[in-house]
């Protein structure tokens, strides 16, 4: 029982994740028709948002120690923090402490920046462009730009760890009325799971409830109609862009304390994302978030022990299984429109 | 037809030094000229040898191969009389006098692997082919190593394996064409086990996580092997795909299977990934059976400690090299690495380092870049001061026998360069084993006979 | 000729002419020049060429004319070199049988995938294909099928190959211990030296060159046949076509089968070339390099693939080997600040940093030339032979069946 329970929580934690890129990645699908393969280059960029502001944090002053020697035998030049010397060292230490969550106060403009000049520079003049061509260039695209921080980082992950207060365990089955330390859980995949619901709820609060939401959502279903009614619809198409790349920057810090960022992380979930975002059907937001979950919570049943010794490797084929099965069983994923992307 | 796989380089310039008028198209058959000249492939007839460094460059590994390089580049300038001379000095050889090998100035072309077996290949063929290489050195991972050993054989030429730990590379895979410097995962059972058994006791509980491919298997094997026979119960051992990224659903079952020590049978990202997120869900800091809940991790290197951070504290795990040893080779190849690049040395570094030097050395006493005849004086070959002691290129399996260390990621490191710290030198006895072991391929494994190629 | 029109004709005996002289088009430099580097006319890379151009070739038949979007073809290329090796295994080292196998088995393996997932279209079609060559991948890469059967059916990681105490019942007690071809071994080469010149005429590639020439000339066949144009109006209408009571389905199962089975030949004359099978083949990468071939040379025409194929493995094996020793030596006779400003600039975008070359130019070329290599060529085309180009219509441009 706690075994599943378990199970349960790495599955919403693994979904979180892959909810959140899907998310960012229908809404660019739904709303602008073009199939981005940089989405995944953007989830990296926001991990890399947090590396970069750590190595800023963390740019020192060097004094030469005479008592210790480096590797060479010279004498070791120690380096103390810029931010030690200004606030002291323990705010100092504490404010490179929680690096990580203040990434995300520069992710967020610094993902605008990217996905609006994404969308303006590029994506823009492959509205009209079939498909083939927009995988092609958003892939060309996804290289370069982790080309560009694998030249900067190195190959290397680099670790972003969270902050010391939000470091240890939660004990999860006390609160259930279990035994102490039998399903006690890491607070920051807790955090992370909340952050991911967080979000959801305000890219979907924002599509219903404002003004330009329901402008956007007119626009998914029709937009020649919108068009007609003499709505830019362009510029908040243009915003969308923006908020997807939010989306997946935001998703990518927040990633970093338990995936250690690399070049190669975007990649590496590229395929997953589009996976999900077609289990949950072409085009829909709450079919995404949906196949997100799903997918996370069976592929962490399907690594369990038990389930293995059954079929063995099962947890390494599961995702790409369920696709087939749901594909075949509902033509348009779970919750997918009819006609969208289908041509 | 004969079958002749020459290049155009070597052809090139024994053409010229035989002096046949260049103007005139001229028809070479591989096998009148094989015959006539040489008898083995890409033999250098200029005043130049060629080798190649095959070693990840995109992909994951990257950083890895980006070492690699930086090693055999430094090597290539000790050979041939620049720089400081690194280790030539401490060898226990004085063969190589900085005049390159037999006289010859040595060149290199480099590739890339990108850690795919195919990739390597393709990219060894064409140092092979094009470039007409005598010898091909590099790799960090054994998949890769397996598959360019098997194609050099093929060809006719010398490969010196670089990073590569799995058992099969010298083991079910062993090859005459191809030779290992770099430790096993027996190896790093063997060393591993005494330290274990002194430090975590006799009753433990294992529970292994797996990289599922070919080395994660054998170093698995190795480590059960090694922990069974101090008296330790393998609790469990868990496949995990390649690459899986988030580990956690094969975490959390740890600490309720009843074990109290975790085997990462895991390198590079998934290593990193996967301690990061064990010691994230409190496994370090845990207590099981009334014991202090442990991780091993059976096989480290530099550049994944430093990817790993100060997750790394107090685990133990096992080296082939470490730049932190006191002797004189060590000391000499850190100096000159760290005096060109800023920085010490990786472990894949310095066996990249020491293989391009013993290929040179054997070159020069076999007298002949002969295939057959540099792999005649590399078998039963003793040397020292390399780095890792007295050393036997052992004959039967082409594998380097030597001192392994066991180290332990270090609780104050003050700077990011010893992360690692040595806990004990294995003595190269401890490790030893017959050229037949079951894990090694058994009385069936065989080198079968040397290729001079062409 | 041979049933083709004049202008299919002539481009199939320039492809004929480019295929048989490529040891000397490909080796346009010198032997010791510092170009040298560029060359490409070595036996490896020349194999390479066209047995991509064979892979992507067959990748246009379905994605050209039908516009079904496989994301998956990979694991057919897999298969056919799993096959392949394991004819080597069981029988002996001529690649004939395997060759044939790897054509059978990776047929039925497309008739398979190809059944279930044309029941869908669109990116849903390309995500089925793309699931199951992910599975494909997976279950070589770890060798779950031989874990499921008790014994090695892929040998994980390290890639199928020949043990010495594999069966081999037909290699007899001096048989070949290479691919060979009734004799013929793959790896022969002789070599020609002509004034700084030298080139090399390997068996290996002429065999696959044969054969490539074979394939060509039957994507000309159908192209230009009723099949073809079937094919075209599923592209350009499959909805009008089902009205007029005509089931497409079948036309296009049928062109995804081919299109396997081209693959699975590519990837048969991969271990005919060298005996080994790597599970790496199989990864998605490897089906989107084939997608990226044929769109950057030019979709849906004939010669577009083929161009896009050699494209990308030239980068692939010329790019990534260039390092700053070679740099340095091309910019040698500049002053040293001079020479090292230059090394400095080129530095990220060659040797490591070969992918961001490539990544610039798949952005490049789409961006500016959205037909693909073809086009640019048609561009030139046009540049200098104005009034004859205008009047026809582009070579193997879709026209829609109206």
């Amino acid at each position: 029982m706690d075994a599943i329970f378990l199970q349960i929580l790495n599955g919403l934690d693994k979904g979180s994740a892959y909810a959140l890129i899907a998310l960012g990645l229908t809404l660019i699908f739904g709303t602008l028709g073009v199939v981005n393969f940089a989405h995944g280059a953007l989830f990296m960029i926001g991990a890399f948002c947090a590396v970069t502001l750590q190595r800023i944090l963390t740019l020192s002053t060097e004094i030469i120690d005479e008592t210790k020697t480096d590797f060479l035998g010279n004498p070791l030049k120690v380096k103390t923090p810029y931010v030690e010397t200004w606030f002291g060292p323990e705010v100092g230490q504490s404010i490179i402490d929680w690096s990580v969550p203040l990434a995300l106060i520069i992710a967020v403009p610094v993902m605008l920046f990217v996905g609006v000049a994404m969308e303006r520079g590029l994506v823009k003049h492959f509205y009209k462009r079939p498909h083939a061509d927009q995988i092609l260039v958003t892939f060309g695209l996804a290289i370069v730009l982790q080309e560009i921080i694998k030249y900067y980082f190195g190959a290397n992950p680099i670790q972003t760890p969270a902050p010391e207060a939000l470091v240890g365990s939660f004990d999860f089955g006390v609160l259930l009325g279990m035994d102490p330390n039998v399903v006690i859980y890491p607070i920051w995949r807790l955090v992370y799971f909340i952050f991911a619901i967080v979000i959801i709820c305000a890219v979907f609060g924002f599509l219903q409830f404002t003004t330009f939401g329901m402008v956007v959502r007119a626009g998914m279903a029709d937009r020649e109609t919108v068009g007609l009614l003499g709505i830019d619809i362009d510029k908040r198409f243009t915003a969308m862009f923006g908020i997807a790349a939010i989306v997946a920057g935001l998703a990518g810090v927040m990633y970093g304390p338990i995936l250690a960022p690399n070049y190669h992380m975007g990649m590496d979930f590229l395929v997953l994302s589009f996976v999900v975002v077609v289990v949950g059907g072409m085009g829909s937001l709450p079919g995404a978030v949906a196949a997100g979950f799903l997918l996370g919570i069976l592929q962490s049943f399907a690594s369990m022990n038990q389930i293995k010794a059954f079929v063995p490797g099962i947890d390494q084929i599961i995702i790409y299984l369920i696709a087939i099965v749901v594909l075949l069983t509902r033509p348009r994923g779970l919750l997918g429109r009819k006609g969208v992307m289908e041509e | 037809m004969s079958n002749s796989k020459l290049t155009r380089r070597g052809l090139l310039k024994t053409g010229a030094g035989a002096g046949l008028a260049l103007s005139a198209p001229t028809l070479f058959t591989g096998a009148s000229w094989a015959a006539s000249h040489t008898g083995f492939t890409n033999a250098p007839t200029g005043s130049t040898v060629t080798i190649g460094f095959n070693v990840p460059q995109t992909g994951p590994y990257a950083e890895e191969g980006l070492d690699e390089l930086r090693a055999q580049e430094l090597a290539v300038e000790h050979l041939n009389g620049e720089g400081d001379g690194g280790m030539l000095d401490t060898f226990s050889e004085k063969n190589l006098d900085g005049t390159g090998i037999l006289g010859k100035k040595v060149e290199f072309v480099t590739g890339d692997t990108a850690t795919k077996s195919d990739v390597a290949r393709a990219s060894a063929r064409s140092m092979i082919e094009k470039d007409g290489v005598t010898m091909i050195n590099g790799g960090s991972s054994s998949g890769v190593a397996i598959a360019v050993q098997g194609l050099c054989q093929e060809a006719g030429i010398i490969f010196m394996a670089g990073l590569t730990h799995s058992n099969d590379t010298t083991g079910k895979d062993r090859k005459a064409n191809g030779f290992r410097h770099f430790f096993n995962g027996y190896m790093s059972g063997a060393a591993l086990g005494p330290i274990l058994e002194k430090e975590l006791g006799k009753d433990r509980r294992a529970y292994h996580l797996t990289a599922d491919y070919t080395w994660g298997w054998t170093q698995e094997e190795s480590m059960i092997g090694s922990t069974e026979a101090i008296g330790w119960e393998t609790a469990n051992k868990v496949l995990t795909p390649v690459g899986a990224g988030d580990f956690s659903s094969y975490i959390t079952p740890v600490l309720q299977s009843g074990a109290d020590v975790l085997v990462l049978n895991h390198y590079g990202g998934d290593m990193v990934n996967s301690l990061t997120q064990a010691v994230q869900f409190g496994l370090r800091d845990a207590q099981a059976n009334g014991k202090d809940f442990q991780i091993v991790v059976p096989l480290y290197s530099e550049l994944m400690a430093a990817g790993a951070g100060a997750n790394i504290k107090g685990i133990l795990g096992s080296m082939n090299w470490n730049w932190q040893l006191p002797d004189e080779g060590t000391a000499a190849f850190t100096k000159s690495f760290g005096e060109k690049y800023g920085r010490p040395p990786s472990g894949s570094a310095h066996t990249c380092y020491v293989q391009t030097l013993l290929y040179a050395d054997a070159v020069t006493r076999a007298g002949s870049f002969a295939p057959c005849a540099v792999a005649e004086a590399l078998e039963g070959f003793e040397f020292d001061g390399m780095g890792n002691g007295p050393t036997l290129y052992r004959a039967e399996d082409h594998q380097c026998f030597k001192d392994v260390l066991v180290v332990r990621g270090a609780e104050n490191p003050t700077t990011e360069y010893d992360t690692l710290e040595i806990v004990e030198v294995t003595p190269v006895e401890q490790v030893t084993y017959a050229p037949d072991h079951a894990m090694f391929g058994g009385a069936e494994a065989s080198l079968g006979s040397c290729n001079n190629g062409a | 000729m041979l049933g083709l029109t004049k202008k299919d004709g002539t481009l199939f005996i320039a492809v004929v002419l480019l295929t048989v002289l490529a040891p000397f088009i490909l080796n346009p430099f010198p032997e010791n020049s510092a170009m040298a580097q560029f060359n490409a006319g070595y036996p490896d890379l020349m194999q390479r060429f066209v047995i991509f151009g064979i892979f992507a070739m067959g990748f246009n038949i379905l994605f050209g004319l039908t516009g079904y979007l496989s994301f998956g073809h990979a694991a057919f290329l897999g298969v056919g070199s799993y096959a392949t090796v394991w004819m080597y295994k069981l029988l002996s080292y001529n690649v004939l049988p395997g060759l044939v196998l790897a054509i059978i088995v990776s047929g039925l393996f497309a008739l398979l995938i190809g059944y279930i997932s044309l029941r869908r279209s669109g990116i849903y079609f390309s995500i089925l294909t793309l699931a199951f060559a992910e599975m494909s991948y997976r279950i070589a890469f770890s060798d779950l099928l031989g874990r499921f059967v008790g014994t090695t059916i892929t040998n994980g990681e390290t890639g199928l190959q020949v043990y010495s105490n594999d069966p081999q019942i037909l290699l007899g007690q001096n048989g070949i211990e290479a691919t060979h071809f009734f004799g013929f071994e793959m790896g022969a080469s002789r070599i020609l030296e002509m004034a700084g010149w030298s080139f090399t005429f390997n068996f290996g590639f002429y065999f696959c060159a044969v054969i490539f020439m074979a394939m060509f000339y039957m994507t000309i066949r159908i192209f230009r046949s009723p099949f073809g144009l079937m094919l075209r109006s599923v592209k350009s209408n499959q909805q009008r076509m089902n009205y007029t009571g005509v089931n497409s389905k079948p036309y296009t199962l049928a062109a995804f089968v081919i299109s396997g089975m081209y693959a699975g030949l590519a990837g048969g004359l991969l271990a005919a070339m060298d005996p080994l099978a790597g599970g790496e083949r199989m990864f998605w990468t490897e089906s989107g390099a084939v997608v990226l071939m044929t769109i950057l040379g030019g979709a849906g025409t004939l010669l577009g693939p083929i161009l896009g194929a050699g494209f990308i493995k030239y980068f692939e094996n010329i790019f990534s080997k260039i390092n700053d020793n070679v740099l340095h030596s091309w910019f040698a006779f500049l002053p040293d600040g001079m020479e090292n400003f230059m090394v400095t600039i080129i530095h990220p975008f060659v040797g490591k940093g070969w992918h961001l070359t490539l990544g610039v130019l798949f952005m490049l070329i789409v961006i500016f030339l959205p037909g693909g290599l073809v086009e640019g060529g048609q561009r030139i085309g046009r540049l200098f032979g104005r009034k004859k180009s205008e009047a026809e219509p582009k070579p193997g441009a879709i026209k829609p069946a109206e």
